[in-house]
């Protein structure tokens, strides 16, 4: 401890001596620090220490402490703590002090409470009444303290409490309590935003303060706000404007001055606040070229707070939109921050140039030398920094010497975060890149061994994906397959202790799966090296299942070495090892199962893990139907546990061996996990999921449902559990896996399937399915509700079925007089007229929906666009009496609508004069509504005005010169059911489809049974009723497609279940399988 | 510029003062010290000012025998940051005249004081010398006045 304080410690009392009243110190803390300082070991600070918090402790307790004694105690104990000691018995003391002294005790208490007390601490709340009192006190300073401490410790659940209180301190008559009332409130933005939200007004008066100390503490909140949505800011533009030129301008007090350089906290803050706005705007952006101009120009003083303003303008200029003449002296600036002997200057000119490279690379090119002198600079974070420029400018041509410096840098740095940061930008840099095989790998095993086990995962698992998946060319994907190859045998018949567990990982799975390739190479020399690993003690459990597992995929032909090894591994501690060896032994003896179970060669795609387990489906609806109980995830089988420890043993009493399990819960809970594993290749997914045995069950039973689709072959012959896996599996365990499989509740495991299906496909679905994926995402949301008998018309409503664009939400409950026609003169015993139709394209809410309607009155035919409302006049003059409705009227149809499927014209409505009727046309994208308008009398009728009311398109309303207005109800209003259209695909595409869909449903519906063929039957009744596409049906399954107009799909999966359709419905759209579940229900009901 | 901590340290790695913008817990914090002390520590001579450490910006300077050092989030501007350190000192020196560590050592709750006019939450609240010296000494005497008249017999 002698070491800690100087010597100057001996001319201490001399020092006090001289010191004023205000730095007086208590006698007790002098002692303290005093003895502190004279200490020669940590043991015995620990030892004085301790004396002092037992007599501190004695002395809180005691009744007769006054509270000026308690203020000294409370610095003692402030002292204690930043020495790393635990003075906790004081923080109540602390709130005390602050609730009940005098000024002087309160300052020294409200500083313990902001010191020792957390955000969150619970003691925090015995303070809110404190805080309420000297708010509201009148004594300023009081008040001061109080503001300061709300801004410091208050969480976001006491802020309510005082926020009224803080929010009247803005109209206080002293500036300081202004101001500290509005950095209060910008610190309850930061932590609550949305209880200050009414207070914006308040913060628009304390920007327009006369105080320019409260001016510039609300420009906090506005950079946030701003950075939040600059678009609500943009009218303020000017005022922020005016603000800067007044201050560069030196319009401020001089105490303003910082170095005789006008406010400078000020200018940068809106400085930033100006980028922000005129980020992407050029007329916002106009508006501040002259003040950024005049800010470049002032900032000339040699000194670093002008350096620093220089810095925010040379951002601001590059960030808004760009003005060649300014661009021109930020870049000179740059140069100058660049050049600088200083170092502080170089390091911020770099990060500004690496700010600016990505709007303007040439300027990295005038600084090349610069930046070369920077990346030997000695300073490692100059280093850091040009690399980090590098980065952003790095190309095909340069990759090789970037990525050369940054490992340069990483081998000699030793910070953690740095590594790991860097190491990702030097694999993401070397796949891009990446100029040759050789140089690929080579920087590969760079980062590997750099990186280590720091590695973000992601790297290996890319690495691993780009060797597996390969290229459009497989002699590349050899060639490149062999070097890595290659290079990992000679680093193999290196030293190998050093190795991460990363990189031996890495290294077993490509000679697992590649060592063939390189056929010089003898295969016993690789399970030689590969076995040597595993008797090195540094090799960790988890890297020996690698390495196990690649010795089982090369073992073939090789029994002896094999044998020796299955022989040595059987008495391992390690169960997930032994039970790999076995695998291994049987597997060398018998080749045909090896090539069964680990096809060489085998493109990955080709091999198929079905993770969600889907085929065996038909097995757990039957054992639930037979009673048996629902699967419980793992987690919930915990808590169950964890509720009453009775249950445990009951249901799981013959539990299985833990390997199978946990595999099975790998499976479920670490999609992730899977979505690496399976994409590399089958086989490699016993790599990732220890217990090994896995593959045996996704393999060796049979698979319906695949990603590739329906697997129909096997699904008739092959038995649930085939041959070759029996004959691995040990009895036991393959018991175990039956019993296991059956429990999987549909419920549960299908959340499981949603999640490994989202992440399984997220960046694989690049085949057929892609356009009805790429669409799904975003689903119009038509379906939001579920809807109700009453309400199935209300949420897709005929008019926003029809127009597919944003007119759709809008042209709800509003009237919009869509169209006004006048009558077309003498138009000979018409019963529908051609109608001349000015579109009055402005409705209510001001959207042009007629904009894109032409009409060809001539020819009898029609162009609906973008779903707007169209009318035709009929080429045949229809007979004059009361419409016999129906089926004629579908022959006026325009020609190029008459092919669409469409349903029956339905009477709307009628009255002497008017008869009204409907039809409803499926077109693919969209739902057409034709509306017959024909007239009843003799007479012609001269003006006729059709008011569609959009308000669920229920009423029509007519008015015509025959007589008053005439409002039609439309009885029939289009159902959800018409924008259902069915979906083509195959079984295969289907099979892809479905797994890549998340939202599903399952019910039992009713089977019509009348006729032979229950399921057939069934489906075609449904197949006529919504519109469904029967996709194929086998045996007692069947399945169906269909999508909402143009969007998502809905897939269905139909199992006849005894008297019972089991119905399984899948869909992108959260709400869409309920829906149609709904309609297939009421559709058989009605049957 | 929202500055995440602010820490003072002697020359031995002896915490002097230290201000936590942001909640950490205890563990945390003292991790922080550590980590800070030694890597601002072991920093050569003639070079830069700033350091990064995990996603932060660290930016420190040395006044005499006291490290001054502060983290910032990656946008924010260094050299400001360097300023604001300055300018603390500066305050500091007002008041102490002439300040050196010890007068920190055993007046510490006077740094904290001014620090708590001079920044507010992270960020400067006050920039103007004359009136922070102003307030803070506004509290001084008006403690000093109220004491006298808190130990009167009659209150």
């Amino acid at each position: 401890m002698s070491d800690v304080v100087e010597k100057t410690l001996t001319a201490l009392p001399g020092l006090f001596d001289s010191q004023t009243g205000a730095a007086k110190i208590t006698n007790r803390l002098r002692q303290l620090i005093k003895s502190i300082t004279e200490l020669t070991s940590k043991h015995e600070e620990e030892n004085l220490i301790k004396q002092e918090l037992s007599a501190m402790k004695e002395q809180v307790s005691s009744p007769n402490t006054t509270m000026k004694q308690m203020r000294e105690i409370m610095v003692r104990a402030m002292y204690c703590e930043m020495l790393g000691y635990d003075a906790s018995f004081t923080y109540i003391h602390a709130i005390k002090l602050a609730q009940q002294g005098g000024l002087l005790e309160k300052r020294v208490g409200y500083l313990a409470v902001s010191l020792f007390l957390n955000e969150g601490h619970e003691l925090l709340l015995l303070l809110v009444n404190t805080v309420l009192k000297d708010l509201q006190s009148t004594n300023l300073i009081e008040a001061c303290m109080a503001l300061t401490v709300v801004a410091q410790v208050f969480p976001k659940d006491m802020i309510p409490a005082v926020l009224p209180l803080v929010e009247d301190k803005l109209s206080h008559p002293k500036e300081i309590i202004r101001r500290k009332a509005v950095l209060a409130l910008y610190k309850f933005y930061l932590i609550a935003p949305n209880q200050v939200q009414h207070i914006h007004a308040k913060f628009r008066k304390a920007l327009c303060d006369k105080d320019p100390g409260v001016m510039t503490s609300s420009l906090h909140i506005y950079l946030q706000l701003i950075r939040e949505s600059p678009d609500s800011y943009k009218d303020m533009t000017g005022s922020f404007v005016t603000i800067l030129k007044q201050v560069v301008g030196g319009k401020l007090p001089l105490d303003f001055n910082y170095h005789s350089v006008p406010a400078p906290w000020l200018q940068i803050q809106l400085l930033r606040i100006l980028s922000l706005l005129g980020k992407e705007d050029q007329s916002t952006s106009e508006l501040m070229y002259e003040v950024l101009d005049e800010s470049l120009r002032r900032a000339e003083m040699n000194h670093n707070i002008t350096y620093a303003i220089l810095y925010e303008c040379v951002k601001a200029v590059y960030t808004i939109h760009p003005k060649a003449e300014l661009l021109e002296k930020a870049a000179r600036c740059i140069g100058n921050f660049v050049l600088s002997p200083k170092i502080n200057l170089k390091y911020l000119g770099l990060k500004a140039l690496t700010y600016v490279v990505q709007h303007d690379a040439k300027l990295a090119l005038q600084h090349q030398m610069t930046i070369i002198e920077c990346l030997d600079h000695s300073d490692f974070t100059i280093k850091r920094e040009t690399l980090e420029l590098l980065f952003r400018i790095t190309n095909a041509q340069n990759v090789t010497v970037i990525v050369e410096k940054m490992l340069d840098f990483l081998r000699i740095c030793n910070d953690e975060h740095t590594i790991i940061h860097l190491v990702g930008k030097v694999a993401e840099l070397a796949e891009k890149f990446a100029p040759d095989n050789s140089w690929f790998i080579q920087t590969m095993n760079d980062v590997f061994s750099i990186g280590g086990d720091l590695l973000q995962q992601d790297v290996p698992n890319n690495f691993l994906r780009l060797l597996a998946e390969g290229s459009e060319s497989k002699e590349e994907d050899d060639q490149l397959r062999l070097y890595a190859v290659d290079s990992y045998l000679t680093v193999l018949k290196g030293h190998t202790s050093h190795l991460p567990q990363c990189f031996l990982q890495v290294m077993s799975w490509v000679l697992g799966e590649y060592a063939h390739l390189q056929e010089s190479v003898d295969q016993r020399e690789v399970i030689r090296l590969l076995t040597q690993l595993l008797d090195q003690r540094s090799v960790s459990s988890e890297t020996r299942v690698w390495i196990l597992s690649a010795l089982t995929k090369i073992s073939e032909g090789q029994t002896d070495l094999i044998l020796d090894l299955a022989e040595s591994l059987s008495s391992s501690q390690d169960t997930v090892l032994r039970q790999q060896a076995q695998e291994l032994r049987h597997l060398s003896q018998d080749s045909q199962l090896h090539e069964w179970a680990l096809p060489r060669g085998a493109p990955w795609d080709g091999i198929e893990v079905d993770s969600s387990l889907s085929f065996l489906d038909g097995f757990v609806s039957e054992a639930l139907a037979a009673g048996a109980a629902p699967y419980k995830p793992p987690h919930q089988r915990q808590e169950e546990l964890c509720e009453d420890r009775a249950l445990n043993l009951e249901p799981y009493g013959f539990s299985l061996p833990v390997s199978l399990s946990s595999c099975s819960i790998t499976d479920r809970q670490s999609p992730t996990l899977l979505s690496v594993s399976s994409g590399l290749s089958g086989n490699s997914t016993e790599l990732s999921q220890k217990a090994g045995s896995s593959t045996l069950i996704l393999e060796g039973v049979k698979r319906v449902w695949g990603k590739d689709g329906y697997l129909p072959q096997k699904e008739a012959t092959a038995p649930p559990v085939d041959e070759p896996s029996a004959a691995v599996q040990p009895p036991s365990q393959q018991e175990a896996a039956e019993r296991i499989e059956p429990r999987p509740d549909p419920s549960t495991q299908n959340q499981d399937k949603q999640q490994l299906a989202s992440s399984l496909f997220v960046g694989l679905g690049v085949g057929s399915s892609m356009s009805l994926l790429g669409k799904s995402e975003a689903p119009p949301l038509r379906f939001r509700k579920k809807p109700r008998p009453h309400e199935s018309s209300s949420s897709s409503s005929g008019t926003s079925e029809r127009s597919s664009d944003s007119s759709s939400r809008s042209s709800r409950n509003t009237t919009d007089s869509f169209l006004y026609s006048s009558l077309l003169e003498e138009e000979p015993a018409a019963s529908i007229s051609a109608f001349d139709h000015t579109p009055k394209s402005t409705t209510a809410n001001g959207l042009a929906q007629n904009k894109d309607t032409k009409e060809d009155r001539r020819a009898n035919t029609s162009q609906i666009l973008g779903g707007d409302m169209v009318i035709v006049r009929p080429s045949t003059i229809q007979d004059k009496h009361p419409p016999s409705v129906s089926s004629d009227l579908t022959a006026l149809l325009p020609a190029d609508l008459k092919d669409l499927p469409h349903s029956d014209v339905i009477s709307l409505t009628s009255d002497p004069s008017l008869s009204l009727s409907s039809c409803r046309l499926f077109r693919d994208e969209a739902l057409l509504l034709v509306i017959f308008i024909s007239n009843c009398t003799e007479t012609v009728i001269k003006d006729v005005a059709v008011q569609l009311t959009c308000e669920e398109l229920k009423t029509v309303s007519l008015r015509g010169s025959v007589g008053s207005v005439h409002s039609l109800s439309l009885g029939h209003c289009p159902q959800q059911t018409s924008s259902v259209r069915p979906l083509v695909v195959t079984t295969e595409e289907y099979g892809k489809l479905w797994l890549s869909l998340s939202h599903d449903v399952k019910q039992n519906l009713k089977l019509l049974t009348d006729a032979g063929d229950p399921l057939r039957t069934t489906l075609n009744a449904l197949k006529d009723a919504l519109q469904l596409h029967v996709v194929d049906i086998i045996g007692s399954e069947g399945i169906v497609a269909c999508r909402l107009l143009s969007g998502a799909p809905c897939l269905l999966h139909c199992r006849v279940n005894g008297t019972a359709l089991a119905m399984w419905l899948r869909s992108p759209h959260p709400a869409l399988p309920d829906c149609i579940l709904y309609h297939c229900q009421r559709a058989l009901a009605h049957h | 510029m929202t500055m995440h901590f602010l820490l003072l340290f002697s020359r031995q790695g002896k915490l002097r003062l230290q201000k936590w913008f942001l909640p950490l817990p205890e563990r945390e914090r003292k991790k922080i010290v550590k980590d800070m002390t030694t890597m601002v520590l072991s920093r050569k001579p003639r070079t830069c000012n700033f350091l990064h450490w995990k996603d932060l910006k660290i930016v420190y300077k040395r006044y005499a025998s006291l490290y001054f050092c502060c983290a910032l989030e990656n946008k924010d501007n260094e050299l400001l940051a360097l300023e604001i350190l300055h300018r603390y000192v500066e305050l500091l020196d007002k008041y102490f005249g002439s300040v050196c560590e010890l007068d920190i050592i055993f007046n510490f709750e006077k740094a904290y004081f001014i620090l708590d006019e001079f920044l507010m939450g992270g960020e400067i609240q006050e920039t103007s010398k004359q009136s922070i010296a102003k307030s803070v000494e506004a509290s001084d005497m008006l403690q000093e006045t109220m004491e006298e008249y808190m130990s009167k017999p009659a209150f």
